[in-house]
């Protein structure tokens, strides 16, 4: 078919070029850095093997870092599939408008996290905030700069409430992929709407439920930055500062090389048995028939 | 356990199409009532509203004399087998059967017990543990019969329950499937578009044709006397020969211009089965029968039994013979049927005499 031999190499060469300059050398750079220690002033830097990795996982303020980053990314990824399932179910239901009522759904998701982050700030801001002011008239405390709770509760709704919009797509066709036929032998079966649902509908969902797991975990870990730093800044304290967002501060912030470099090599290993545990699953998803 | 009373039922959906256009059947408890018709006719429709799977937009269903048209499927203690088994498939063969049982909180050794005696009726023991997908298209047929026997319901509803499998298997299943119901006694309600099936099944055979029934009652009497020529032509095979009557001035003949003497009154079409029908070569015929003469374009030998496909009377006839036949294509012979089992059909294609 090619008779020629370059020229498939031509084709391929940006692409690889790409890659190349935009991730395997900062990949790699990054994997030098984390064996790399500076002096105070940056004027010699000593090779040190695995030293910074020591360092970084006996920090505690590293460990404070990653309990975070657990309790958000679970919180996030619960709260955002939970509540795309509640509203996939109902968008079921809907018989009259159904087209405009997902449509509808679907929007945020086109908006950035920065700007998402933004609106919730500025929804919940103590000071200016309306729904601040509705929860403080409510009789609650209401003050994310100073209640760390607070501020993860503020942080787990403005990522959740983006990434609902996607869930929602999902789980919309997962159930219109539930046979009909099913839910009707079940309901002669003798079973209740909600028994037909935890039986027979929650369990066949199950292979798109895990693969937004996935997902919504990788966006909870990864793709937050921008709603962390726009509604928190990892505050109050350190009670909201994501693993990501404790590389940026202190790559870049505090500019403690080594050990960001660290922290960010072991944020690649974790993103990379994610993508593989997908990969193994979602070949695998073929489950029923 | 129950008998079931249609009466005067319609169905018209959401989009203004009228599936079902009012249909009566009464069905005797116990009994087996097939729904016969082609394709689109209403079958499905009308065995849906049975189950309460869909609204009925007019008329009643009634359970024992009870009414049961505001019940929902759940309440109505029926139990269907789907056309493509509907089983969960998520669940082991135990628990598909188990199912409907939990869900009406029958005792943990009942249930165990029931489920297991069902198996051993059906021969499912050995696959109780089995998945689904890990089973053959009659294996998964006999779950689906499982789990609507093991409940023990009032009616059995089936929707073309066969029509997935493979020819030898299906004539096994219908046999199966009668004993199983003369011997557990419940009341169904049969789907299928299958003649042969209907005929063997039934014990109320009812044809439908476009939303109504064109004939209900016992198989062999809709068979030999068929109320109307879709009835004649869609119960037996191969079908009733039937041949248009055009009037002429020595009274009513057929296409080729053979003159038909006994024809009642009103007949427009005359119609015989292909085996009442004979072939006769010599010369001394009855008096009273049809006699057409025909020439042989095909010869089908099936080893009891060979048809002939022959052209007659202005259209294309098949007739039965006995064994093997030494008739070859291109013969030209006589087609004769005695007049006790000529039908006669009017300008609407009902009945006449
Ligand atoms: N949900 C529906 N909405 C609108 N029309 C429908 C619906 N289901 C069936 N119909 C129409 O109702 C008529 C009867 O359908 P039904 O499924 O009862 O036919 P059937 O006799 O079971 O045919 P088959 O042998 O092909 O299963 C058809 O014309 C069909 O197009
Ligand atoms: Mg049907």
């Amino acid at each position: 078919m090619f008779p020629n031999k370059i020229l498939p190499y031509l084709l391929v060469a940006p692409q690889l070029a790409i890659t190349l300059a935009f991730f395997y050398w900062p990949a790699g750079q990054a994997l030098y850095q984390s064996m790399l220690r500076q002096d105070p002033f940056g004027l010699k830097s000593k090779f040190v093997w695995f030293a910074n990795f020591r360092k970084v996982l006996a920090d505690p303020a590293y460990l404070n870092s990653l309990k975070v980053t657990v309790v958000f990314s679970l919180s996030t990824a619960i709260v955002a599939m939970g509540v795309a399932l509640l509203l996939a179910v109902m968008a079921e239901k809907v018989v009259r408008g159904r087209g405009l009522y997902r449509t509808l759904l679907i929007w945020p998701y086109a908006v950035a996290p920065a700007i998402a982050g933004m609106l919730w700030l500025f929804l919940f801001n103590p000071s200016i905030g309306s729904l601040a002011y509705l929860l403080r008239s409510l009789g609650i405390a209401w003050d994310p700069l100073l209640n760390g709770t607070q501020a993860m509760i503020l942080l787990v709704s403005a990522a959740a409430w983006k990434q609902i919009s996607y869930n929602f797509l999902f789980f919309v066709a997962g159930l219109q992929a539930v046979p009909k036929t099913l839910i009707e032998a079940a309901a002669i079966d003798g079973a209740g709407e909600t028994k037909r649902f935890w039986t027979i509908v929650f369990p066949l969902l199950a292979p798109t439920t895990f693969f937004l797991l996935v997902v919504n975990t990788v966006y909870a870990l990864f793709d937050t930055f921008g709603i962390v730093h726009a509604v928190t800044g990892g505050g109050p304290g350190k009670s909201t500062e994501t693993l990501v967002y404790k590389v940026y501060n202190d790559g870049f912030v505090n500019l403690i090389l080594g050990d960001s470099a660290a922290q960010s090599v072991i944020l690649m290993v974790i993103v990379i048995a994610l993508t593989a545990i997908q990969f193994r699953y979602v070949e695998r998803r073929v489950h029923y028939g | 356990m129950a008998t079931v009373d249609l009466n005067e039922v319609k169905k018209v959906y959401p989009g203004g199409v009228e599936a079902v256009k009012g249909v009566s059947i009464a069905i005797p408890d116990k009994a087996l009532c097939v729904l016969v018709g082609p394709s689109g006719c209403g079958k499905s429709t009308l065995l849906r509203m049975i189950a309460g799977l869909e609204t009925i937009s007019a008329g009643t269903v009634a359970f024992d004399g009870k009414v049961v048209n505001t019940i929902g499927p759940t309440e109505r203690d029926i139990a269907m087998v789907f056309q493509n088994y509907a089983l969960y498939p998520h669940m082991k063969v135990y628990d598909n059967m188990a199912y409907g049982l939990r869900n009406r909180g029958t005792p943990r050794d009942e249930i165990d017990r029931r489920v297991r005696s069902t198996a051993e009726m059906l021969e499912l023991s050995g696959l109780l543990d089995r998945r689904p997908r890990e089973l053959s298209g009659g294996q998964r047929q006999r779950v689906a019969m499982g789990r609507a026997v093991v409940r023990d319901p009032k009616v059995f509803l089936f929707d073309e329950p066969l029509s997935n499998l493979d020819a030898k298997l299906r004539g096994q299943m219908r046999v199966e499937i009668k004993n199983l119901q003369r011997s557990l006694g419940v009341t169904s309600v049969y789907v299928t578009h299958d003649q042969l099936e209907a005929m063997t099944l039934a014990d109320v055979l009812v044809v439908m044709n476009g939303g109504l029934v064109e004939q209900s009652g016992a198989a062999l009497d809709i068979y030999e006397r068929p109320a109307s020529t879709f009835v004649a032509s869609f119960i037996g095979a191969p079908p009733m020969n039937l041949l248009p009557l055009v009037g002429g001035q020595a009274g009513p003949a057929l296409g080729d211009g053979t003159t038909v003497g006994l024809a009642p009154a009103g007949a427009a079409t005359i119609g015989f089965r292909p085996e009442d029908a004979d072939i006769e070569f010599g010369t001394d015929l009855p008096s009273d029968a049809l006699v057409l003469p025909a020439s042989v374009e095909a010869v089908e030998p099936v080893g009891a039994e060979s048809f002939l496909h022959c052209q007659a009377g202005g259209g294309r006839i098949v007739v039965r013979v006995a064994g093997r036949t030494r008739v070859s294509v291109g013969d030209r012979l006589r087609v004769v049927c005695v007049a006790a089992k000529l039908h006669w059909f009017d300008q609407a294609g009902r009945r006449v005499g």
